[in-house]
Protein backbone atom coordinates (compact mmCIF):
# COMPACT_ATOMS: atom_id res chain seq x y z
CA UNK A 1 0.00 0.00 0.00
CA UNK A 2 1.21 3.15 -1.03
CA UNK A 3 0.64 6.23 2.09
CA UNK A 4 -2.30 7.52 -0.22
CA UNK A 5 -3.66 4.01 0.35
CA UNK A 6 -4.10 3.23 -3.03
CA UNK A 7 -3.27 -0.33 -4.08
CA UNK A 8 -0.33 -1.14 -6.29
CA UNK A 9 -1.25 -4.47 -7.72
CA UNK A 10 -4.63 -2.55 -9.19
CA UNK A 11 -2.66 0.56 -10.63
CA UNK A 12 -0.46 -1.66 -12.55
CA UNK A 13 -3.35 -3.82 -13.82
CA UNK A 14 -4.98 -0.54 -14.83
CA UNK A 15 -1.54 0.44 -16.46
CA UNK A 16 -2.10 -3.02 -18.10
CA UNK A 17 -5.62 -2.33 -19.34
CA UNK A 18 -6.59 -5.06 -17.08
CA UNK A 19 -9.08 -3.29 -14.58
CA UNK A 20 -12.89 -2.19 -15.39
CA UNK A 21 -13.95 0.90 -16.44
CA UNK A 22 -15.83 1.70 -13.18
CA UNK A 23 -12.53 1.19 -11.58
CA UNK A 24 -10.25 3.16 -14.50
CA UNK A 25 -12.31 5.97 -13.96
CA UNK A 26 -12.05 6.63 -10.34
CA UNK A 27 -8.57 5.49 -10.87
CA UNK A 28 -7.75 8.97 -13.33
CA UNK A 29 -9.87 10.99 -10.51
CA UNK A 30 -7.72 9.64 -7.72
CA UNK A 31 -4.75 10.10 -10.29
CA UNK A 32 -5.67 13.83 -11.33
CA UNK A 33 -4.78 14.72 -7.15
CA UNK A 34 -2.29 12.63 -6.21
CA UNK A 35 0.97 13.29 -7.13
CA UNK A 36 2.61 10.13 -5.13
CA UNK A 37 0.63 8.10 -7.58
CA UNK A 38 0.92 10.10 -10.54
CA UNK A 39 4.68 9.96 -9.60
CA UNK A 40 4.92 6.49 -10.03
CA UNK A 41 2.84 6.10 -12.81
CA UNK A 42 5.25 8.36 -14.74
CA UNK A 43 7.87 6.05 -13.51
CA UNK A 44 5.92 2.85 -14.50
CA UNK A 45 5.27 3.78 -17.78
CA UNK A 46 8.97 5.09 -18.92
CA UNK A 47 10.33 1.77 -17.51
CA UNK A 48 7.55 0.22 -20.11
CA UNK A 49 8.91 2.29 -23.05
CA UNK A 50 12.47 1.05 -22.09
CA UNK A 51 11.78 -1.95 -21.99
CA UNK A 52 10.98 -2.42 -25.75
CA UNK A 53 14.23 -2.67 -26.77
CA UNK A 54 14.62 -5.89 -24.91
CA UNK A 55 12.30 -7.34 -27.65
CA UNK A 56 14.97 -7.08 -29.93
CA UNK A 57 17.74 -7.49 -27.85
CA UNK A 58 18.61 -10.82 -29.19
CA UNK A 59 18.44 -12.36 -32.83
CA UNK A 60 18.73 -15.84 -33.76
CA UNK A 61 21.56 -16.61 -36.36
CA UNK A 62 20.13 -17.30 -39.82
CA UNK A 63 21.64 -20.96 -40.03
CA UNK A 64 19.91 -21.63 -36.56
CA UNK A 65 16.72 -20.55 -38.37
CA UNK A 66 17.49 -22.41 -41.19
CA UNK A 67 18.28 -25.72 -38.39
CA UNK A 68 14.75 -25.48 -37.17
CA UNK A 69 13.25 -24.80 -40.99
CA UNK A 70 14.54 -28.13 -42.36
CA UNK A 71 13.62 -29.32 -39.04
CA UNK A 72 9.85 -28.45 -39.16
CA UNK A 73 9.41 -28.32 -42.65
CA UNK A 74 7.58 -30.79 -44.83
CA UNK A 75 9.67 -33.78 -45.89
CA UNK A 76 11.23 -32.56 -49.76
CA UNK A 77 13.10 -35.21 -51.88
CA UNK A 78 16.74 -34.02 -52.45
CA UNK A 79 17.58 -34.29 -56.61
CA UNK A 80 20.51 -32.49 -56.17
CA UNK A 81 22.56 -35.98 -56.27
CA UNK A 82 20.69 -37.01 -59.93
CA UNK A 83 22.15 -35.35 -63.42
CA UNK A 84 18.65 -34.13 -64.32
CA UNK A 85 18.48 -31.30 -62.55
CA UNK A 86 16.79 -29.07 -65.22
CA UNK A 87 13.28 -31.91 -64.78
CA UNK A 88 14.20 -32.14 -61.46
CA UNK A 89 13.44 -28.17 -61.03
CA UNK A 90 9.81 -28.15 -63.11
CA UNK A 91 9.02 -31.27 -61.56
CA UNK A 92 9.11 -28.98 -58.23
CA UNK A 93 7.35 -26.63 -59.45
CA UNK A 94 4.57 -28.26 -60.68
CA UNK A 95 4.26 -29.64 -57.35
CA UNK A 96 4.42 -26.35 -55.35
CA UNK A 97 1.62 -25.23 -58.06
CA UNK A 98 -0.87 -28.54 -56.91
CA UNK A 99 0.44 -27.99 -53.13
CA UNK A 100 -0.70 -24.24 -53.46
CA UNK A 101 -4.21 -24.66 -55.22
CA UNK A 102 -5.07 -27.29 -53.08
CA UNK A 103 -3.98 -25.37 -50.24
CA UNK A 104 -6.14 -22.52 -51.22
CA UNK A 105 -9.23 -24.92 -51.62
CA UNK A 106 -8.68 -26.02 -48.37
CA UNK A 107 -8.39 -23.18 -46.63
CA UNK A 108 -11.59 -21.53 -48.37
CA UNK A 109 -13.75 -24.26 -47.35
CA UNK A 110 -12.39 -24.25 -43.68
CA UNK A 111 -12.11 -21.04 -43.87
CA UNK A 112 -15.97 -19.87 -42.37
CA UNK A 113 -14.99 -22.58 -39.83
CA UNK A 114 -12.29 -20.89 -38.14
CA UNK A 115 -14.90 -17.53 -37.80
CA UNK A 116 -17.46 -19.72 -36.47
CA UNK A 117 -15.35 -21.68 -34.00
CA UNK A 118 -14.26 -18.55 -32.68
CA UNK A 119 -17.44 -17.71 -32.10
CA UNK A 120 -18.83 -20.76 -30.15
CA UNK A 121 -15.19 -20.35 -28.58
CA UNK A 122 -16.76 -17.92 -26.72
CA UNK A 123 -20.10 -19.27 -25.91
CA UNK A 124 -17.91 -22.76 -24.36
CA UNK A 125 -15.85 -20.64 -22.55
CA UNK A 126 -16.03 -20.08 -18.42
CA UNK A 127 -14.38 -16.65 -18.96
CA UNK A 128 -15.15 -15.70 -22.50
CA UNK A 129 -14.61 -11.71 -22.19
CA UNK A 130 -11.02 -10.44 -21.93
CA UNK A 131 -13.34 -6.64 -20.91
CA UNK A 132 -16.62 -7.04 -19.74
CA UNK A 133 -18.63 -4.09 -19.86
CA UNK A 134 -21.93 -2.81 -21.62
CA UNK A 135 -20.63 0.17 -22.14
CA UNK A 136 -18.82 0.90 -25.55
CA UNK A 137 -16.85 3.73 -24.71
CA UNK A 138 -15.00 0.98 -22.45
CA UNK A 139 -14.94 -2.18 -24.56
CA UNK A 140 -13.51 0.43 -27.46
CA UNK A 141 -10.71 2.15 -25.49
CA UNK A 142 -9.26 -1.23 -24.50
CA UNK A 143 -8.71 -3.12 -27.64
CA UNK A 144 -6.78 0.21 -28.60
CA UNK A 145 -4.13 -1.09 -26.19
CA UNK A 146 -4.04 -4.28 -27.41
CA UNK A 147 -5.10 -3.89 -31.49
CA UNK A 148 -3.18 -2.30 -34.00
CA UNK A 149 -5.99 -0.22 -35.74
CA UNK A 150 -9.33 1.41 -34.31
CA UNK A 151 -12.88 1.06 -35.12
CA UNK A 152 -16.03 2.19 -33.93
CA UNK A 153 -18.70 0.50 -32.29
CA UNK A 154 -22.36 1.84 -32.77
CA UNK A 155 -24.74 2.99 -30.17
CA UNK A 156 -26.30 0.04 -28.47
CA UNK A 157 -28.61 1.63 -25.78
CA UNK A 158 -32.29 1.45 -26.47
CA UNK A 159 -31.77 -1.08 -29.43
CA UNK A 160 -32.63 -4.76 -29.36
CA UNK A 161 -28.29 -5.50 -28.67
CA UNK A 162 -26.79 -5.20 -25.40
CA UNK A 163 -23.26 -4.95 -25.31
CA UNK A 164 -21.54 -7.98 -23.33
CA UNK A 165 -17.81 -7.28 -23.90
CA UNK A 166 -14.53 -7.91 -26.06
CA UNK A 167 -11.51 -9.93 -26.18
CA UNK A 168 -8.81 -10.42 -28.15
CA UNK A 169 -8.00 -13.62 -30.38
CA UNK A 170 -6.16 -14.56 -33.16
CA UNK A 171 -8.10 -15.14 -37.03
CA UNK A 172 -5.94 -16.76 -39.46
CA UNK A 173 -2.69 -15.54 -37.03
CA UNK A 174 -4.21 -12.07 -37.15
CA UNK A 175 -5.00 -10.29 -34.23
CA UNK A 176 -8.47 -9.44 -34.14
CA UNK A 177 -10.67 -7.95 -31.87
CA UNK A 178 -14.06 -9.74 -30.53
CA UNK A 179 -17.04 -8.10 -29.72
CA UNK A 180 -20.41 -9.96 -28.13
CA UNK A 181 -23.38 -8.66 -27.96
CA UNK A 182 -26.75 -10.35 -27.03
CA UNK A 183 -29.75 -9.97 -29.06
CA UNK A 184 -32.92 -11.95 -26.51
CA UNK A 185 -31.44 -15.44 -26.38
CA UNK A 186 -28.86 -15.01 -28.89
CA UNK A 187 -25.21 -14.46 -28.29
CA UNK A 188 -23.48 -12.68 -31.69
CA UNK A 189 -19.74 -12.21 -32.36
CA UNK A 190 -18.32 -9.23 -34.40
CA UNK A 191 -14.92 -9.95 -35.37
CA UNK A 192 -12.83 -7.05 -36.88
CA UNK A 193 -9.30 -7.67 -38.48
CA UNK A 194 -7.17 -5.93 -40.90
CA UNK A 195 -7.73 -7.02 -44.27
CA UNK A 196 -4.92 -8.21 -45.95
CA UNK A 197 -4.93 -10.44 -49.21
CA UNK A 198 -4.80 -13.43 -47.47
CA UNK A 199 -7.80 -12.64 -45.49
CA UNK A 200 -9.29 -11.65 -48.49
CA UNK A 201 -8.40 -15.07 -50.11
CA UNK A 202 -9.72 -16.99 -47.56
CA UNK A 203 -13.02 -15.44 -46.55
CA UNK A 204 -14.50 -14.22 -49.56
CA UNK A 205 -16.70 -11.42 -49.45
CA UNK A 206 -20.40 -12.15 -49.50
CA UNK A 207 -23.44 -9.89 -50.46
CA UNK A 208 -25.85 -10.30 -47.32
CA UNK A 209 -26.35 -12.93 -44.61
CA UNK A 210 -24.96 -16.13 -45.54
CA UNK A 211 -25.70 -19.48 -43.94
CA UNK A 212 -22.42 -21.60 -42.81
CA UNK A 213 -22.57 -23.83 -40.34
CA UNK A 214 -26.11 -23.37 -39.35
CA UNK A 215 -25.10 -19.90 -38.22
CA UNK A 216 -26.21 -16.49 -40.22
CA UNK A 217 -22.81 -14.71 -41.37
CA UNK A 218 -22.52 -11.16 -42.67
CA UNK A 219 -18.97 -9.89 -43.60
CA UNK A 220 -17.43 -6.85 -45.52
CA UNK A 221 -14.02 -4.79 -45.56
CA UNK A 222 -14.06 -1.21 -45.22
CA UNK A 223 -11.25 1.37 -45.44
CA UNK A 224 -8.96 -1.45 -44.53
CA UNK A 225 -10.88 -3.48 -42.07
CA UNK A 226 -12.50 -6.53 -42.50
CA UNK A 227 -15.83 -6.84 -40.59
CA UNK A 228 -17.37 -10.25 -39.53
CA UNK A 229 -21.06 -10.63 -37.52
CA UNK A 230 -21.81 -14.26 -37.13
CA UNK A 231 -24.15 -15.90 -34.67
CA UNK A 232 -27.50 -18.03 -34.67
CA UNK A 233 -29.91 -15.55 -34.12
CA UNK A 234 -32.23 -14.72 -37.38
CA UNK A 235 -31.40 -13.16 -40.58
CA UNK A 236 -32.90 -9.24 -40.01
CA UNK A 237 -31.01 -9.35 -36.23
CA UNK A 238 -27.59 -10.10 -37.90
CA UNK A 239 -28.48 -7.73 -40.55
CA UNK A 240 -29.73 -4.81 -38.46
CA UNK A 241 -26.37 -5.03 -36.35
CA UNK A 242 -24.36 -5.20 -39.46
CA UNK A 243 -26.04 -2.04 -40.63
CA UNK A 244 -25.27 -0.53 -37.41
CA UNK A 245 -21.83 -1.17 -37.36
CA UNK A 246 -21.52 -0.22 -40.99
CA UNK A 247 -23.11 3.81 -40.13
CA UNK A 248 -20.46 3.59 -37.05
CA UNK A 249 -17.85 3.17 -39.77
CA UNK A 250 -18.40 4.61 -42.63
CA UNK B 1 -1.13 -33.53 -38.95
CA UNK B 2 0.02 -30.80 -41.83
CA UNK B 3 3.78 -29.82 -41.05
CA UNK B 4 3.23 -26.92 -43.77
CA UNK B 5 0.44 -25.73 -41.54
CA UNK B 6 2.36 -26.19 -38.76
CA UNK B 7 5.17 -23.71 -40.22
CA UNK B 8 2.86 -21.39 -41.52
CA UNK B 9 1.68 -21.08 -37.94
CA UNK B 10 4.61 -21.33 -35.88
CA UNK B 11 7.64 -20.24 -38.07
CA UNK B 12 6.04 -16.22 -37.50
CA UNK B 13 6.90 -16.77 -33.68
CA UNK B 14 10.41 -17.68 -34.22
CA UNK B 15 12.38 -14.84 -33.46
CA UNK B 16 10.04 -14.02 -30.41
CA UNK B 17 10.72 -16.93 -29.09
CA UNK B 18 14.65 -17.41 -29.33
CA UNK B 19 14.51 -13.88 -28.01
CA UNK B 20 12.63 -14.81 -25.00
CA UNK B 21 14.79 -18.65 -24.77
CA UNK B 22 17.53 -16.08 -24.65
CA UNK B 23 16.18 -13.94 -21.98
CA UNK B 24 15.46 -16.80 -19.52
CA UNK B 25 18.18 -19.22 -20.32
CA UNK B 26 20.70 -15.92 -20.27
CA UNK B 27 23.07 -18.44 -22.74
CA UNK B 28 22.97 -18.52 -26.69
CA UNK B 29 23.65 -22.49 -26.79
CA UNK B 30 21.07 -23.42 -24.09
CA UNK B 31 18.74 -20.74 -25.88
CA UNK B 32 18.93 -22.48 -29.15
CA UNK B 33 18.57 -25.99 -27.90
CA UNK B 34 15.70 -24.59 -25.73
CA UNK B 35 13.96 -23.15 -29.13
CA UNK B 36 14.55 -26.34 -31.13
CA UNK B 37 13.35 -28.56 -28.44
CA UNK B 38 9.97 -26.60 -28.11
CA UNK B 39 9.49 -26.71 -31.98
CA UNK B 40 10.02 -30.20 -32.04
CA UNK B 41 7.63 -30.88 -28.96
CA UNK B 42 5.01 -28.65 -30.96
CA UNK B 43 5.30 -30.10 -34.16
CA UNK B 44 4.63 -33.31 -32.10
CA UNK B 45 2.15 -32.76 -30.23
CA UNK B 46 0.13 -29.33 -33.44
CA UNK B 47 -2.56 -32.21 -33.78
CA UNK B 48 -3.65 -31.15 -30.28
CA UNK B 49 -3.52 -27.72 -30.78
CA UNK B 50 -7.39 -26.47 -31.92
CA UNK B 51 -7.12 -24.44 -34.34
CA UNK B 52 -8.87 -21.01 -33.84
CA UNK B 53 -6.91 -21.05 -30.17
CA UNK B 54 -4.14 -18.95 -29.33
CA UNK B 55 -0.97 -20.44 -30.85
CA UNK B 56 1.58 -17.84 -29.07
CA UNK B 57 0.12 -18.75 -25.86
CA UNK B 58 0.65 -22.24 -26.89
CA UNK B 59 3.99 -21.98 -28.36
CA UNK B 60 5.06 -19.98 -25.23
CA UNK B 61 4.01 -21.98 -22.82
CA UNK B 62 5.85 -25.16 -24.14
CA UNK B 63 8.77 -23.24 -23.92
CA UNK B 64 8.28 -22.78 -20.46
CA UNK B 65 7.65 -26.09 -19.41
CA UNK B 66 10.75 -27.13 -21.65
CA UNK B 67 12.65 -24.40 -19.55
CA UNK B 68 11.65 -26.06 -16.34
CA UNK B 69 12.59 -29.26 -17.32
CA UNK B 70 16.34 -28.25 -19.04
CA UNK B 71 19.41 -27.91 -17.62
CA UNK B 72 19.55 -24.71 -17.19
CA UNK B 73 15.90 -24.51 -16.05
CA UNK B 74 17.04 -26.93 -12.99
CA UNK B 75 19.81 -25.13 -12.12
CA UNK B 76 17.85 -22.08 -11.80
CA UNK B 77 15.34 -23.91 -9.54
CA UNK B 78 17.99 -25.26 -7.23
CA UNK B 79 19.35 -21.78 -6.90
CA UNK B 80 16.20 -19.27 -6.87
CA UNK B 81 12.80 -19.42 -5.27
CA UNK B 82 10.43 -20.33 -8.37
CA UNK B 83 7.47 -19.72 -6.08
CA UNK B 84 5.39 -16.91 -4.58
CA UNK B 85 6.09 -17.77 -1.04
CA UNK B 86 8.09 -13.77 -0.41
CA UNK B 87 6.83 -11.54 1.83
CA UNK B 88 5.77 -8.34 1.22
CA UNK B 89 8.20 -6.89 -1.59
CA UNK B 90 6.82 -3.43 -1.82
CA UNK B 91 7.93 -2.51 1.53
CA UNK B 92 11.03 -3.23 1.39
CA UNK B 93 11.63 -1.38 -2.05
CA UNK B 94 9.34 1.89 -0.77
CA UNK B 95 12.06 3.60 1.47
CA UNK B 96 15.03 3.29 -1.03
CA UNK B 97 13.70 3.61 -4.00
CA UNK B 98 12.07 6.99 -5.43
CA UNK B 99 9.94 7.06 -8.60
CA UNK B 100 12.18 10.18 -9.79
CA UNK B 101 15.22 7.64 -9.40
CA UNK B 102 13.47 4.99 -11.53
CA UNK B 103 12.73 7.26 -14.07
CA UNK B 104 16.38 8.66 -14.36
CA UNK B 105 17.87 5.14 -14.48
CA UNK B 106 15.15 3.28 -17.00
CA UNK B 107 16.71 5.95 -19.42
CA UNK B 108 20.15 3.83 -19.35
CA UNK B 109 19.07 0.82 -21.64
CA UNK B 110 22.35 -0.89 -20.19
CA UNK B 111 21.30 -0.31 -16.35
CA UNK B 112 18.00 -1.38 -17.16
CA UNK B 113 18.95 -4.57 -19.02
CA UNK B 114 20.93 -5.35 -15.64
CA UNK B 115 18.40 -5.29 -13.59
CA UNK B 116 15.60 -7.09 -15.32
CA UNK B 117 18.83 -10.33 -15.75
CA UNK B 118 19.25 -9.87 -11.90
CA UNK B 119 15.75 -10.97 -11.17
CA UNK B 120 15.06 -15.07 -10.55
CA UNK B 121 13.93 -16.03 -13.56
CA UNK B 122 10.34 -16.57 -13.02
CA UNK B 123 9.75 -12.34 -12.15
CA UNK B 124 11.79 -11.77 -15.47
CA UNK B 125 9.66 -14.28 -17.04
CA UNK B 126 6.72 -12.88 -16.18
CA UNK B 127 7.96 -9.22 -16.99
CA UNK B 128 9.42 -10.37 -20.48
CA UNK B 129 5.86 -11.81 -20.96
CA UNK B 130 3.81 -8.92 -19.90
CA UNK B 131 5.96 -5.62 -20.98
CA UNK B 132 7.84 -6.85 -24.13
CA UNK B 133 5.36 -9.61 -25.42
CA UNK B 134 2.26 -7.51 -24.73
CA UNK B 135 0.29 -10.86 -23.48
CA UNK B 136 -3.13 -10.06 -21.32
CA UNK B 137 -3.07 -11.57 -17.76
CA UNK B 138 -5.27 -14.12 -19.70
CA UNK B 139 -2.73 -15.25 -21.86
CA UNK B 140 0.39 -14.84 -19.26
CA UNK B 141 -2.51 -17.50 -17.21
CA UNK B 142 -2.10 -19.60 -20.33
CA UNK B 143 1.37 -19.64 -20.59
CA UNK B 144 2.67 -20.14 -17.03
CA UNK B 145 -0.15 -22.37 -16.17
CA UNK B 146 -1.17 -19.91 -13.14
CA UNK B 147 -4.46 -19.04 -11.71
CA UNK B 148 -4.78 -15.06 -13.06
CA UNK B 149 -4.37 -13.81 -9.06
CA UNK B 150 -0.91 -15.55 -9.32
CA UNK B 151 -0.50 -13.38 -12.73
CA UNK B 152 -1.00 -10.44 -10.77
CA UNK B 153 0.67 -10.67 -7.46
CA UNK B 154 3.93 -11.93 -9.33
CA UNK B 155 3.85 -9.60 -11.89
CA UNK B 156 3.61 -7.00 -8.53
CA UNK B 157 6.59 -8.45 -7.23
CA UNK B 158 8.55 -8.74 -10.35
CA UNK B 159 8.10 -5.15 -10.63
CA UNK B 160 8.92 -4.37 -7.46
CA UNK B 161 11.87 -6.62 -7.45
CA UNK B 162 12.95 -4.89 -10.69
CA UNK B 163 12.76 -1.19 -9.08
CA UNK B 164 14.74 -2.34 -6.47
CA UNK B 165 17.77 -3.80 -8.57
CA UNK B 166 17.23 -0.25 -10.65
CA UNK B 167 17.40 1.82 -7.87
CA UNK B 168 20.24 -0.37 -5.72
CA UNK B 169 22.69 -0.30 -8.73
CA UNK B 170 25.05 2.51 -7.62
CA UNK B 171 25.34 3.72 -4.39
CA UNK B 172 26.97 0.92 -2.69
CA UNK B 173 25.20 1.70 1.08
CA UNK B 174 21.92 0.83 -0.85
CA UNK B 175 22.83 -3.14 -1.18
Amino acid sequence: MMPCGQDHEILAAYLDGEVQAEQGNALEQHLRTCTECAAEVASALSVRRAMRAAKTRFTPSAQFRQKIQSQIAPKRRSFRSFGFLPIAMAAVAILVVALVLTRQNTLQGDAFREVADLHTGDLASANPYDVVSSDRHTVKPWFQGHIPFAFNLPEFAGTEFTLLGGRLVYLHQQPTAQVVVGMRQHKISILIAQDSPALATAFPLSTGVDVRDSFNVETWSNHGLRFFVIGDADETGIQHLAQALQSANP
Amino acid sequence: MDRAFFEQLAMPLFDQLYNHARWITGDRIDAEDLVQETYAKALKGFAAFAEGTNIRAWMFRILRNTFLTSRSGLAAQRTEYLEDEVGNAEEAVAHAVTPELILMRSQNEQALFAALESLPVNYRQIILLCEVEEMSYREIAQVLDVPLGTVMSRLSRARAGLREALGADVPEEVR
